[in-house]
């Protein structure tokens, strides 16, 4: 389905994911952030973002273990930057697809 | 085909769970790592999670002995295993080589850094007072990332909220 993200029309899934990694850029994820109420996107979110799409990139499967062990963030920072399901809100606002992964 | 949870809980507006409250009674490998799944599981998910470790589960919070849990190789069926063979030396050592294997490949974390994880993501970790009483055990003897040691009462009464869930395993 399509949706106006920061006046762009974009293709999402039904749970609000960006189906096009492509079409994806700053301020779609600036908009997301702030409607999964994360908020204003700081240095620090901006870095974690850069680093989900990096490895969705490569296609390395996302866990909260691998994010703890990156050295961009650690799993208590990643949980504050990110409130109610961080991996699932940050993966939504990089526009990469909902991760899989159980732990 | 994909789930779409979103629109189910929206559809039959369903409220989703706020809480689970994880009993964790045994001390085998295979009844611990589903409950330090289900915690991890709950907090990536935005739900709160506590663990509250009793019995034998207490063995997975003892400093000395929580990266050292077995899988039994003696009357558990599911292995496929004639009694007997389950019960010669070594083989519940092997069984639960095997089974670390396999979890490292799916990169699983081990116990202790299971329970750190849990901890990061602002999940709780509790002894059972009584279970200690039982098995002489002293806070001391404990890892350090436990919250606190609870009664049963202390327990319930963290329990209070909406859409609160017990599990026990």
């Amino acid at each position: 389905m399509e949706k106006i993200i920061a006046g762009v029309t974009v293709d999402v899934n039904a749970e609000g994911y960006l189906t096009q990694i492509s079409q994806w850029n700053e301020n779609i994820a600036s908009a997301i952030a702030v409607e999964e109420e994360v908020g204003p996107l700081g240095p620090k979110h901006w870095e974690v973002l850069k680093y989900l799409r990096d490895q969705q990139s490569r296609g390395t499967a996302l866990s909260i273990r691998g994010i703890g062990k990156s050295g961009v963030v650690d799993i208590k920072t990643f949980y504050e930057l990110f409130p109610n399901g961080p991996l699932k809100k940050a993966s939504k606002i990089a526009g990469i697809p909902k991760p899989a992964s159980c732990i | 085909m994909e789930t779409d949870v979103m629109s189910i809980k929206k559809e039959n507006n369903l409220k989703p769970v706020k809480k689970v409250m994880i009993i964790v009674s045994k001390g085998t490998l295979d009844g611990v790592y589903p409950a330090l799944i289900l915690a991890n599981g709950a907090r990536m998910e935005g739900i709160e999670a506590e663990m509250f470790f009793t019995f034998f589960g207490l063995e997975s919070i003892v400093k000395s002995r929580m990266n050292d849990l077995h899988v039994a190789a003696v009357g558990n069926p599911a292995l496929h295993m004639p009694t007997l063979v389950g019960g010669l030396p070594g083989m519940e050592h092997f069984v639960t080589h095997m089974m670390k294997k396999e979890m490292e490949k799916l990169d699983i974390p081990d116990v202790q850094e299971f329970l750190e994880i849990i901890n990061a993501s602002g999940g709780k970790i509790y002894a059972c007072k009584l279970a200690m009483d039982m098995f002489h055990l002293k806070k001391e003897d404990l890892w350090e990332g436990v919250d606190e040691v609870l009664t049963v009462g202390d327990f319930y009464a963290r329990c209070a909220g909406e859409n609160t869930q017990v599990l026990f395993t």
